[in-house]
Order: structure tokens, then sequence, then C-alpha cells
């Protein structure tokens, strides 16, 4: 049986879209990344999973349970992380625990305690007290203290520091070790490499690719990297070129002989091929406004277990995108002012004081930050 | 209950302050009765000069010489408007407060139905009210006690069941409100009380707009009536206690299919 199926569900605000005719299995047991942008759908999909908010066509079943018949069934079963972790003014986290096993009619208690104690997390502080990284915490002790067999993730890790992002994948780890399904919405794609066992990218409400990990980076595409004077005027199927001190480094997913013949035309010093990251075939299905089309048609095709190549069109356009590019479309890595003058980096725990700090020295309260 | 228990412990500070200003102010009224009943006669001729103002609130018909005419104005209006703006305050923002502070997400996301997040939701509100009244009912018997003064049972009982029921028809339609909004709404809730008030104030002054009496709760509220009457008037009860069941059940209605954001 499946942990979640979909089956053509749909979501649309108004005019607005929301999902389209989402297809989308995820099996029990299964450490499941779902990868898009802001805006994609990924939160609509959850959302709409959870019964937060009614689909406008299609279905969609959790444990076999059908989401808008058997809602508290499954969400007994269910531990959720929602991307922004707020609780009721006025309360402290043991409350918040309390409040939320007393939901669920459960006692959790030593769980709780196991997950505090792990997390760093001193129960007896007030929530509106907490920085933010530390009202996550709160929110993952919610998610698991109940032991669920499903665990519904939507961008848990930002505001944790790396020390904190470790010790929770490995709590995740040892979870899904034990039979727990995870779904792990993100757009951080280094931690869906590390940690999903499958993953599916969603754009603009559809899914345009759902397959292992290892295959949607196991791209006929290949980074390759030489050192050298090589003449690649005219080759197609090249992106994402990046040239410096004699060194050229770029995407390639056109025909191996030709880019063989043009090495051995040219002055060559060292060379390296590898398979691209994850970070780069995400890229890929999302570089071109021109090819979306094709893009989403072949990943509708790839859900079935294909794992063909980049589209034609992308392998013809052979676009190019420099390194701030690429991290505005990504948009996981940390946001940065972009104001003119110095910029100062601040780094610590969570609940180190960084974002007291930037008051203190600012005046501002942490709102207006 | 949990869910009930939450509610109330989320809605303490307010009761506290509400239930404590609402008592103050019932007492103070009936300490100053003594000191006044002796100039009461003065104060008539002041008020019976006085037009349609005595009678927007039912001076004209109640002797202010008395306890009961003394208390059904006095305490009346503070009872009935401060009970009004309480009930309000409580219902209004009860269901669409999840989304307002953004805390949606978490409540939601447990095995809790939305009919169960309902029904938990409005029985913290009766309580509440129920609470405040009791108290305020306590206070007020236990001050004219304190004066000297005879208890009018009969009446007493009268004006607080009115003032009670005034209350719930109110939260009722405040939490049928409330499961359409999804942010600010302690606005509209004290907009709805002083509407209602002022409907009723309009209706004692005009001839012409007297029907408003079957629109504002405050309408059955009229001490002058109650007094001269010694009952409540059951047709404008009972429209007021449908439209309160009404805006529940539209409040059942509508948050049970809402979405959530």
């Amino acid at each position: 049986m499946d942990a979640i199926q979909t089956r053509s569900l749909t979501k649309y605000y108004g005019k607005a879209r929301g999902i389209i005719d989402l297809n989308l299995a995820v099996a029990e047991g299964e450490f499941f990344g779902f990868i898009g942008p802001n805006g994609a759908g990924k939160s609509t999909t959850i959302r709409t999973l959870l019964g937060l908010i009614s689909p406008t066509g299609g279905s969609a079943e959790i444990f076999g349970r059908d989401i808008a018949r058997e809602r508290e069934a499954i969400l007994q079963k269910t531990g959720y992380m929602p991307s922004e972790a707020m609780f009721y003014p006025g309360m402290r986290v043991r409350d918040v625990l309390k409040l939320s096993a007393g939901l669920r009619k459960s006692d959790c208690q030593r769980e709780a305690d196991k997950l505090c104690e792990r997390l760093q997390l001193e129960p007896s502080r007030k929530v509106d007290e907490l920085s933010f990284g530390n009202r996550k915490k709160v929110a993952i002790v919610c998610a698991l203290q109940h032991r669920p067999d499903l665990l519904i993730l939507d961008e848990p890790t930002s505001g944790l520091d790396p020390l904190m992002q470790r010790e929770f994948f490995d709590i995740l780890g040892e979870r899904n070790k034990e039979g727990a399904t995870v779904f792990l919405s993100s757009h951080v794609l280094s931690e869906i490499q590390r940690n999903c066992s499958r993953a599916a990218i969603i754009r603009e409400g559809r899914i345009i690719a759902c397959d292992s990990v290892d295959a949607l980076s196991r791209d006929s595409t290949k980074r390759v990297t030489v050192h050298g004077h090589v003449p690649l005027e005219g080759l197609e199927g090249i992106r994402d070129r990046q040239d410096a001190d004699g060194t050229v480094s770029f995407l390639y997913s056109g025909d191996m002989n030709r880019l063989l013949r043009a090495f051995a035309d040219g002055q060559v010093s060292d060379l390296t091929v590898s398979e691209p990251d994850l970070e780069e075939v995400f890229l890929h299905y999302y570089e071109t406004a021109d090819g979306s089309r094709e893009a989403v048609s072949e990943g509708s095709g790839r859900q079935t277990g294909s794992t063909g190549g980049a589209s034609e069109e992308n392998q013809r356009t052979g676009s190019t995108m420099d390194a701030s590019e690429r991290s505005r479309r990504i948009g996981s890595i940390g946001d940065v002012s972009e104001r003119s003058g110095s910029q100062i980096g601040g780094t610590g725990k969570s609940g180190f004081g960084k974002a007291a700090s930037v008051q203190k020295d600012c005046g501002k309260d942490g709102e207006e930050l | 209950m949990t869910l009930v228990r939450h509610e109330l412990k989320q809605g303490r500070t307010a009761f506290i302050i509400w239930t404590a200003a609402i008592g103050f102010l019932l007492a103070v009224c009936v300490f100053l009765f003594p000191e006044m009943k002796g100039q009461m006669e003065d104060v008539s001729d002041m008020f019976s000069s006085m037009g349609s103002f005595t009678a927007a609130f039912g001076m004209d018909r109640l002797n202010f010489g008395t306890l009961i005419g003394f208390y059904a104005i006095e305490c009346g209006n503070v009872l009935g408007l401060g009970g009004a703006f309480y009930a309000s305050l409580c219902a209004v923002g009860i269901l669409c407060k999840e989304e307002k502070e953004r805390t949606a997400e978490f409540l939601l996301t447990h095995p809790v139905s939305r009919r169960r997040i309902i029904t938990e939701k409005l029985a913290a509100v009766l309580i509440q009210i129920t609470a405040m009244n009791l108290i305020v009912y306590a206070v007020s018997i236990g001050s004219i006690t304190l004066v000297g003064e005879t208890v009018p049972w009969k009446e007493i009982h009268l004006l607080h069941l009115a003032y009670y029921l005034l209350q719930l028809e109110l939260a009722g339609i405040c939490f049928g409100l409330s499961a359409f909004m999804r942010k600010g709404s302690v606005g509209a809730g004290l907009g709805l009380a002083a509407v209602m008030y002022f409907l009723n104030l309009i209706a004692n002054i005009a001839e012409s707009a007297e029907f408003l009496k079957y629109v504002t709760p405050f309408g059955y509220c009229e001490g002058a009536d109650i007094v001269d009457n010694g009952r409540l008037d059951g047709t404008l009860i009972i429209i007021g206690m449908t439209i309160c069941f009404v805006c529940i059940f539209i409040a059942y209605l509508k948050y049970t299919k809402k979405d959530i954001h």
C-alpha cells in the first residue's frame, strides 16, 4: 500500500493556479523528496493532503484512506511540520507540546523529553521569546512526539543551524529505518540528495519529473571540466558554461563523439567528466521559459519510470547560466542584502542570540526584521 | 475537552478584566444608590424635562427613587453594554483567530474534526459568558444586601436573565461572523454590539422605529418593560434565539468546508 497517492489532484484558488493534475505515489517506508521553487505548489499539495484546503478536482489517499472523508484517521498517523512554526501566544514550550499530545489523546511525555534533549530545547521557555530556529524545534517535537507513521515536512530546515540540521536528519533517518514514511518538501537540493531515496520535481503546479534521486541525477548530461584550450564553438548541447583561468566547465548533453573530436583538436592538460548533481538537474527543468511545455510533457512521461535525457529544446538551446543567476533561480541560498556597501555575516547556533544582536544594533524589533 | 480548556486559558485575561470591570461598576452603582435615594425627587424632575433622552433609556417609565428602578437603568446599562461588548469580543475572533495568528496549521493538522473544533470553541464561549454572568449576579446581590436594601428577586432575576440571553444572541451572531472572517474581527464585534445598542435607543425615541425592537436584542432587555410587566417578552426572545441558533448553524456549515489559509 502507498503511504501517499494522488490522482489528478487539482487545486485552484479562484482563477489562480495551485496544483494541476498532480499524480504522485509515495510508497510506505520511503524517504521522499518534493522539490520546487517558491510558488510551484509544494505547500498547496501538502495543505490539500492534510485537509486544510479542499481540492478543486481529483482525489488523494493516505495509507489507503481518502483525504476528504477520513481526515481524522489520517492525521492520527501523521506528523506535520509547517514551514512557519507559529504557536498560540503566552504559552510555554511544554504547554504547546502537551496541547498537541492532548489533541491526539495520547501521552507523549517520554518521547517529547527525549526529543527536547536531543534538540537542546528548553520546555520551560515561552514560545513568544523563542528565536525562529527554536520555534522550528518546537514544531519538530510536535510532529515527532507521537511517533507517526507518516511525516510531512514543509521546508523543515530553514532557520535551523547546521548542527541542528544534522541532528534533525539523524532523527528522521532513525524514524525512517523504523518504518516511518518521510515526505520532505524543500528547495534545498543538497538535503534532498543526501537524505531522500526518491524525489519529485514540481513546476507551476505540475509534477515534471518523479524518480529515484540517483536516476534524476544520472541524466545523460555530464559535467565536463577541462584545463587547456578546446574549440567548443559549434558544439550543440552545452549549458551552464563557466570560463576561468584557462579552465572551462560546462554541462554537456550532446553527441559525445563530437565532444571527443573537439578535445582531440585542442590542447587538453586535464579533463574531468562527472555526473551532474541534483541542483544542476533541477536547474535544467527550470532554466528556459520557452522550453517549459516540452519539459512538462517530457516530465510527465518520466513519472512512469523513464529516465530520458534533457529535452531536445534544452539541448538545442544550450543556454548558459552564471553563478548569480543560478542562485537567484534556486532561491535556497540564504538571502543577502543586495544594497550597496559592505555586507557582514553573523553565524551561530539556534538560540545563540544572532537575531537579538541584530535587533540591538539596528534598533528594530524582530517582526520588523 | 482539551480544546475547551485551551480556549479558556487563552481567554483567561480578557475574562478577568471584563468580569472585574463590569462587576466593579455594577457594585459602585449599587453603593451609590443609598446616597442618591434622597435626591431622587430632584433627579426625577430633571429627567422629566429632558424629553426624548429619558424615553431613550426608559427613564420616563421607571421610578429612579426605587432600587429596582435605579438598578434597571444604571446597572442595566453597565451590564447591558459591558456584557454585550464582552460576549461579542469573546465570540467574534474564536473561529478565525487561528488564521489571523497563523496557528491554523498547528490546530487543524491534529486529528480533531472541524465539527469538534467548532463545538468545543462554542462551549468555551458559552462557559465564559455564563461564568461572567454568574459572578456579576453574585456581586450584584451581594452589593444590594450590603447597602441594606431588600433584594427584588423576581425583577433582578428577569433583568439578569434578559442580559444573559442578549449576550448569547450577540455571541451567536458573532460566532457565525467568525466563521467567515480571516483577519481583523475585534472591530466587527464591538461595532455590532454598539449598533444594536443604538438601534434600541432609536426604537425607544421614535414610534415609527419601534420595529427595530425586533432586530436588536436590547429590545427584550428594556428595564422599564421588564419591571412594568413582571415578565420577559417571549416573542422578542424567540426571534432573538432563532437568530442566534441560525448563526451558529451557519458557522458549522461554513467552517466545516472552509479553506484554511
